[in-house]
């Protein structure tokens, strides 16, 4: 049974079709790339599947669960864990605050151990920040642990965004437009990264990219959106030769 | 019937005041995206400008109406290039404290300056006709047909003027309009002199109609304009004035029909019960979310 | 001028010291009380201080809890005044109806308490429209709320209607008001330190991300709410009991202002920044009295000032070593020390 398995799902805009009849499945460990030009849903895609909108049609399902109508934080907390195209990390907190706060579901203790610091708080307290702190170490990131993480230099941010997704013990990470803003070296090393997580945290990646380079040199498979509508899917090498892919992104009169 | 007729017509003219200031709130959270809560005490600044002028300069009721409308207007371009432009890219809420501090200063100023309530002398001499057992005076005529002219004239600006699709473009987009050349300071200035300066129309017509000021009026009927441009939608020009006149109807209504001391309750009742069904008002759209 | 620097480095170093021993606060808090009950049993103080003291605690409360949900949450209530009058009004006609009026030091706490639960109840309730809008609409629900409130306790004539309730004993007394004041802060300051204190931060920073970083927005919501309204109501029913007369004019949208401006003056997002604004602006109240009406033509443009110069004002989003968990301090320190022996060896 796959993991993530997305079924005829479609989405409407005041009557703009961001989506349509999108199918997708995922199995466990895969590592699968989203591609297609600006404006193409492909954002829209991963809003849908943690919630942020809910899809007009369709099914998502998710290890056996119904995804369509559930709240965001249920839907993370069932193992879908994301990255943002322009970074959203919690600004005008500390490093480890940010990976902090996503052990949300995590905390045992209840809203009146809390008021009075009694109970589990202390031993959980203690849980979630050693468990943060370990993590921003394997990111090699926690010489910055007390920083806000305004004051991170990008590509720190962009890690620590992955730290923090990775905080709420997702089973699925979506990954969008992990490469934004980097140069050939830096994809390079981001590439090694992904799958290094992917192997330590045993992960199941999908991931949104326009850089080729990362998503021909990396992903299992491939699915190309354009208008919203699914043109291509399969494996890169196939993709790389699909005229209606080239045809999506150089445009129609060169491939003519 | 002859009674609904009456209270139909005391509507149409609180609604019609309502509606005045309700747009200055609407065009200044559209443009800005910023509740100005000072503008209840700006039409409070307009009654008392009419008192002044009607008083010391005894001029009659269309010099009155204009020159307060202007002074308000530019009391309220003053404050905005004051108070409110530094605050452009702090935090939302400290434009919205802003707006409250200076509220409270304009309220505590004419205190200040006159601690006693004062009487706005009559300016039009009303006469009042009985048509089929409704009584209507030629003042509440005056009230309404100056305040929906005023409205028109505003809707023509907005909608069909260059000044007023540059005020729509601002209001739609902040980091692309200013590149395509739309000089926003000025746009903003006017938006806010037009605002504040119906406001203050506003303040001159209520003065006449209830002529006893004093510096605290501008809250309560402030709050209830407030309360008119969310119900038609905020930021929704259309919106504020169709919000006054529900509202307007809504409070003489409940007047009518129930001692008037639940005329609050029952107002502001009906504005969370809307908020509930319609969150962003009777013409107002959700902004879409971008993630 | 290097004396005058040491004598400043050891100054923190002790103050550092201090704020990391473990029984610090808990002193602090009894030698307070004793202090209190001293002066209150033996009239040691002047009334009036002991007055303005008073008020000095209860707007404290106001101040913290209020910045729970303006400060820390980043949303926009301006009804908090609302939720002080529920509190001032239950706990009045208890102690004016319901508990014996011979015990009624006794029963006092009790009386308080209840005017806290009934507001925390209504809180409950008004974070449910809450959900449904977002943004400024916070600010809109609340303005409502405050004036449905002081609208139905004007119609209530077998509370007094428009002419307030008076009767009550005046039971409030400095050591009663230290305690609520020392216990508001200190579960305040235990939630913002919390999962859920986090959660309430996230909300602040960008709402979306927090929720799909697994935060269960609505019910972080629900408990700021609650426990930020419970505080009000606790304060109404102090203030109500130092006054010994309350009317529904002390709670309209000028007593929320006044909590609005405290919040805004000491920082937002900050206990000590409550503490201080609370201080300054009531002290400031009392000593420009004699400047009459122009004390409050000089206090708002103060205000506007603070906000364009300051616009988190003083404390904003800093918070004093006093009030921050020892386990953070410690982890903090901990860090800053591995930091340094790290630079050290390389």
């Amino acid at each position: 049974m796959p993991l993530l398995e997305i079924k005829a799902l479609s989405h409407n805009f005041e009557g703009l079709r961001a989506v349509s009849d999108f199918n997708l499945n995922l199995a466990e460990h895969e590592l699968v790339g989203v591609i297609g030009p600006n404006g193409a849903g492909k954002t829209t895609v991963f809003n849908l599947i943690t919630g942020v909108y809910r899809a007009s049609e369709g099914n998502i399902r998710f290890a056996g669960q119904e995804l369509v109508g559930q709240t965001p934080h249920r839907i993370t907390k069932l193992g879908i864990a994301r990255t943002f195209q322009n970074i959203r990390l919690f600004r005008e907190l500390s490093v480890l605050d940010n990976v902090r706060i996503a052990h949300y579901a995590q905390a045992a203790y209840s809203p009146l151990e809390a008021l009075l610091h009694l109970g589990r708080y202390r031993s959980e307290e203690k849980r979630i920040t050693d468990h943060a702190l370990e993590l921003l170490s394997v990111f090699k990131i926690d010489a910055f642990a007390f920083e806000h993480s305004k004051n991170l230099p990008y590509g720190l941010q962009r890690k620590l965004e992955i730290a923090r997704a990775l905080a709420t013990n997702p089973q699925l990470l979506l990954l969008d437009e992990p490469a934004a803003g980097m140069n050939p070296n830096e994809i390079m090393q981001l590439m090694e990264f992904i799958r290094w997580i992917r192997k330590t945290f045993h992960l199941t990646i999908l991931l949104i990219e326009h850089q080729m380079r990362l998503v021909m040199g990396i992903c299992e498979r491939l699915v190309v959106l354009d208008f919203g509508a699914t043109i291509a899917a399969g494996l890169p090498v196939e993709i790389q030769n699909n005229p209606k892919v080239l045809e999506a992104y150089l445009g129609g009169e060169i491939v003519k | 019937m002859i009674y609904i007729l009456q209270q139909a017509l005391n509507a149409l003219q609180l609604g019609s005041i309502y509606a005045l200031i309700a747009l200055g709130y609407t065009m200044v959270y559209g443009i800005l995206t910023m509740i100005n809560f000072a503008h209840g005490d700006l039409f409070m600044v307009g009654a008392f400008f009419c008192f002044l002028i009607a008083v010391y300069l005894k001029l009659s009721f269309v010099p009155t109406l204009l020159l307060s409308m202007l002074g308000v207007a530019s009391l309220g371009v003053i404050i905005e290039r004051f108070a409110y432009k530094p605050l452009r890219n702090a935090p939302r809420v400290s434009a919205i404290i802003t707006a409250l501090g200076v509220g409270l200063f304009l309220e505590n100023f004419t205190l200040a300056l006159s601690p006693y309530p004062q009487h706005i002398p009559t300016l039009i001499n009303s006469t009042t006709w009985n048509l089929g057992g409704v009584s209507v005076s030629s003042l509440q005529i005056i009230i309404i047909v100056l305040s929906l002219a005023l409205m028109f004239i505003l809707d023509f600006i907005v909608q069909r003027t260059k000044v007023g699709m540059a005020m729509r473009a601002i209001s739609w987009d902040k980091t692309i309009v200013p590149l395509m050349g739309v000089p926003v300071n000025k746009i903003i200035s006017l938006t806010f002199a037009i605002g504040t300066g119906l406001g203050g129309a506003a303040g001159v017509m209520y003065g006449l109609a209830y002529p006893v000021i004093d510096p605290y009026m501008g809250i309560m009927v402030g709050w209830k304009a407030f309360i008119s441009a969310v119900v038609g939608g905020i930021g929704n020009i259309r919106g504020a004035m169709i919000g006054g006149f529900i509202l307007g109807s809504v409070e003489i209504m409940v007047a009518a029909f129930l001692p008037s001391t639940y005329r609050d309750v029952v107002s502001f009742a009906l504005l969370l019960i809307l908020l509930i069904f319609r969150p962003y008002g009777i013409l107002g759209k959700p902004h879409p979310q971008k993630v | 001028m290097t004396a005058l620097k040491k004598i400043y480095q050891s100054l923190i170093t002790k103050w550092q010291a201090i704020t990391e021993y473990r029984f610090f606060l808990p002193a602090f808090f009894i030698v307070g009380l004793l202090f209190c009950i001293v002066v209150s049993c033996f009239d040691l103080m002047d009334q009036y201080i002991q007055l303005i003291l008073m008020y000095i605690g209860i707007n404290i409360i106001l101040t913290v809890s209020l910045n729970l949900i303006n400060g820390y949450m980043g949303e926009f209530s301006v009804g908090h005044a609302g939720f002080m009058a529920i509190g001032a009004y239950i706990a009045s006609l208890l102690t004016i109806g319901v508990f014996p009026q011979s015990s009624g030091s006794f029963f006092f706490p009790l009386a308080v308490l209840a005017g806290g639960i009934g507001a925390a109840l209504i809180g409950f309730l008004v974070a449910i429209p809450s959900f449904k809008t977002r943004g400024d609409y916070l600010a809109i629900v609340t303005l409502a709320f405050g004036m449905i409130v002081k609208s139905i306790i004007e119609n209530i004539d077998a509370i007094g209607g428009p002419r307030g309730l008076l009767g009550m004993d005046k039971l409030s007394t400095l050591p009663w008001v230290f305690f609520w004041t020392a216990l508001s802060v200190w579960i305040i300051r235990n939630l913002v330190y919390s999962n859920f204190g986090r959660g309430v931060l996230s909300i602040r920073e960008d709402e979306i991300a927090s929720d799909l970083m697994s935060v269960n927005t609505r019910q972080v919501k629900v408990i700021v709410f609650v426990v930020s309204s419970f505080f009000a109501g606790i304060a109404g029913g102090l203030f109500a009991h130092v006054l010994q007369y309350i009317n529904p004019r002390m709670f309209d949208i000028i007593k929320s202002t006044d909590i609005l401006i405290m919040v805004y003056l000491g920082g937002i997002g900050s206990i000590a920044g409550s503490i201080l604004g609370a201080v300054i602006y009531t002290v400031l109240l009392e000593v420009l009295r004699p400047l009459g009406v122009w004390r409050m033509v000089f206090m708002p443009l103060m205000l506007v000032l603070l906000m364009i110069y300051r616009p988190r004002g003083i404390m904003g989003l800093r918070e004093s070593r006093l009030f921050t968990p020892i386990s953070d301090l410690l982890s903090m320190k901990f860090h800053r020390q591995k930091k340094e022996a790290d630079n050290a060896s390389s």
